[in-house]
């Protein structure tokens, strides 16, 4: 893994930004170069978002994402917007819970879960993006899913919202494609 | 009544001109500096004005700030140095024109300054326009017929800008007979009180002369505080709020 | 120390705080409000003082009240906001005050936009503010040299007692990186005695004020400093400049994709080299003596329509090679893009 660049995008509130952290911050301990970049400073709830991550065994220069080689969509717009920016050969990672069945493009790998349904069910409604993190960790070499979970959980814990929830969101997220 | 010369203030040899009011606000602050004991703590920022010069006169540290602007400067020397007193020196061009945003920010901040205010109702550095409290009819520089309402709108009052406002002291004083001067003494040293209490902004206007702008002698400059100028601003106190914050 | 997640404005703020910074003063402009509001809660929770201002000009009275008493003094802000503040900084240069101010740059002149720009190059640079003088002017390229900046900026400002700038920009202030960030040192505000604190009986009282000019030996004091500036704080990054055909001259985030555009351009065989700047002021002059003597020309690669650092590479030069410049205030620059306009300057 040269470089790496993703996009997660979603609804302002599903922790999209935060998404985007959790990767930074998992490759950053794994002594990558990385930048995260908000579409735009500040987000309100409800509106869209968007953030890039970039991940690199080398300095990184702009923190702007053209193409992607995984995008995360957490909802219908977001597909929408970025599917496109998907690079041949690269991965799409949706949130079925709030996006309607498609057809996508046939030269990238689709993973659909559903997300909310599942964070729901575990009683941890905020929990649907570390669902995806499990779908993402599953699905791509970019973590050992082992590792990434236990990252998710040092993460929140440095910032006082350790949540054991999480745990079985991100597991869930990858028995989902077993 | 013992009649003693501070030590801090150097009385005879400002370069001011003849019957200005710098030298006399000069020597009560002196004055009060060494009752309360406080000279050795006291930071002055003056502006850029007539004022600035009383670097040279007084035995106090000072900064001089810019124009319009030493209340912020002031603040931040209390806020770093929260065991100084902080005097804010300014003229009416400096406090009610190009500083008024700066004025009104540390009354509703509530801030922990002291601004002193010497109004002459004219900008006198510049040699004599219109200010804020320029008198209603007073020729000037730069209003050559006298101040109009329809121009230059009316005469600003502080009291009224600041009434109501939560701050610790407003008093306003005058310097043009000595029981007005001996009054003017007791707010000052009030408010230096107030200051070193830390019980938040305090403002005090002092009415004075400036001879050389006005076209007067300075017996006419005294004659005309007392008949035109202390009618249009009347000297008191007009917020003394008792204790701290 | 291990590197934690930080955006450039962030570790702009907790870097202040950990030089010994005690005092700020700011107003809420884009892209650079981040910096205002955490120090808002840190400064106060290390025992500092923040105020937010009423406007920039009250924001860098208070600075300059805050350096006269000595406190380790910083305050930030972005374009429109950095011009209000130009006089207060002309008066902290005259009174020979150490602090530091961080531009977070933003597109345009006027209003212009909050998107990421590089066009007070200018302004800080030159002077900014009225009168005679310069500033030393940093620009950070990553969070990592945001924060370590704040650090050598309170140091040069305590060398030469000036101001010391920080030019970033709003890509640099948001983006998060990781950050190994400085150790705390305490800063003894009685350090300088020349800082007001209330005269003793006896002792000659300090004044601070812009009016040196009254001292026999002013001018040759300012000559001194500059001089002295010029010649030890120059600082750059020089990227395969002996062998280059053109080298592009750039600082900032523009000089993260000049970096990339190298790599392209070398794959390719187009010999392409760059100069970082590291200073603004002093140029970095001295970079352009490790150039290939047959270099064909310089390209200033900056988000500027104007091309503002054109005129400093020509002076570097003695005029002697083409120079021209590419980017725009708006957009980033493309690494395509960059080689493109190299390459016509062959």
């Amino acid at each position: 893994m040269a470089k790496t660049e993703i996009i997660c995008a979603g609804f302002g509130g599903q922790g999209v930004l935060v998404t985007g952290l959790i990767i930074a911050n998992a490759a950053m301990e794994s002594d990558k170069e990385i930048l995260w970049y908000p579409s735009y400073g500040v987000e309100m709830r409800g509106g869209t978002a968007n953030c890039n991550v970039k991940i690199s065994d080398e300095e990184i220069a702009s923190p702007f994402v053209k193409e992607a080689d995984i995008v995360i969509a957490l909802n219908e717009a977001s597909v929408m917007k970025f599917e496109p920016r998907v690079k041949a050969g690269g991965t799409l990672i949706v949130n079925s819970s709030t996006v309607k069945p498609r057809k996508y493009r046939d030269n990238i790998k689709v993973y659909e879960v559903p997300a909310t349904d599942i964070a729901n069910k575990l009683g941890n409604p905020r929990g649907a993006n570390v669902v995806v993190l499990g779908a993402l960790a599953r699905n791509t070499d970019l973590f050992e899913p082992a590792y990434l979970k236990q990252s998710i959980d040092s993460f929140f814990e440095k910032r006082g919202r350790d949540n054991p929830k999480n745990a079985l969101c991100f597991d869930e997220g990858v028995k989902y494609f077993d | 009544m013992k009649y003693k010369v501070p030590t801090t203030v150097d009385v005879m040899k400002t370069t001011f001109c003849s019957g200005c009011g710098q030298g006399v606000v000069n020597r009560l602050i002196g004055e009060i500096m060494e009752e309360l004991g406080t000279a050795e703590k006291l930071v002055v920022t003056t502006d850029v004005a007539c004022g600035a010069m009383n670097v040279d006169f007084w035995n106090f540290d000072t900064i001089v700030g810019a124009h319009g602007r030493p209340l912020p400067t002031a603040t931040a020397v209390k806020k770093v140095r929260p065991d100084c007193l902080s005097l804010a020196h300014l003229g009416d061009g400096a406090a009610y024109n190009i500083g008024m945003a700066e004025t009104m920010h540390a009354a509703i901040r509530d801030d922990d300054v002291f601004a002193l205010v010497l109004n002459n109702c004219v900008f006198a550095m510049t040699g004599g326009q219109t200010s804020a409290t320029t008198m209603l009819g007073q020729k000037t520089k730069s209003s050559i017929q006298g101040r109009k309402v329809e121009v230059e709108g009316k005469p600003f009052h502080i009291e009224n800008a600041l009434s109501g406002m939560d701050i610790a002291y407003l008093a306003r004083g005058s310097i043009e007979s000595v029981p007005s001067i001996r009054k003017t003494k007791q707010y000052l040293k009030t408010a230096f009180e107030k200051h070193k209490n830390n019980e938040g902004f305090v403002l005090v206007e002092i009415l004075t002369p400036c001879p050389t702008n006005w076209g007067m002698t300075p017996v006419e400059s005294m004659k005309r505080i007392k008949e035109e100028v202390m009618v249009e601003y009347p000297v008191g106190e007009f917020i003394n709020r008792g204790g701290g914050k | 120390m291990a590197k934690v997640l930080m955006t450039g404005n962030e570790a702009v703020g907790e870097a202040a705080i950990r030089a010994g910074c005690r005092f700020y003063s700011g107003y809420p402009i884009t892209p650079q409000t981040e910096i205002l509001q955490y120090l808002s809660w840190r400064m106060p929770e290390v025992g500092g003082k923040f105020v937010q201002a009423e406007a920039e000009l009250s924001a860098v009275n208070m600075l300059y009240g805050a350096a006269s008493a000595g406190a380790r003094t910083f305050g930030s802000t972005s374009g429109p906001g950095f011009s209000l503040m130009q006089e207060g900084i002309s008066y902290i240069a005259a009174a020979d005050l150490p602090l530091v101010i961080v531009n977070v740059m933003r597109e345009g002149s006027g209003l212009g936009n909050i998107g990421a720009s590089q066009g007070d190059y200018l302004q800080m640079t030159k002077g900014g503010g009225h009168g005679d003088y310069h500033t030393i002017v940093l620009a950070p390229a990553n969070v990592q040299e945001s924060a370590d900046m704040m650090v050598l900026g309170f140091d040069l400002a305590e060398k030469y007692l000036h101001p010391v700038l920080i030019a970033t920009d709003a890509a640099i202030g948001q983006m998060v990186e990781g950050v190994e960030l400085p150790d705390f040192i305490t800063h003894d505000i009685d350090k300088f005695d020349w800082a007001v604190r209330g005269c003793k009986k006896g002792d000659k009282p300090r004044t601070i004020q812009n009016i040196y000019f009254m001292d026999d030996n002013y001018e040759q004091h300012l000559r001194e400093k500059y001089a002295r500036m010029v010649e030890n704080e120059q600082r750059w990054e020089s990227i395969e400049v002996e062998d280059a055909d053109i080298v592009l001259v750039s600082y900032g985030i523009s000089s993260r994709l000049c970096k990339e555009a190298i790599k392209i351009a070398r794959k390719e065989g187009f010999k392409l080299g760059l100069i970082r700047l590291i200073t603004l002021w002093p140029f970095p002059e001295k970079a352009f003596a490790e150039v290939n003597p047959d270099v064909k020309g310089y390209l200033s690669v900056e988000m500027s329509t104007i091309g503002q650092v054109k005129d400093d590479i020509r002076l570097a030069t003695g005029c002697t090679k083409l120079v021209d410049n590419y980017g725009s205030m708006m957009e980033l620059p493309e690494p395509e893009g960059i080689i493109e306009k190299a390459k016509s300057m062959l």
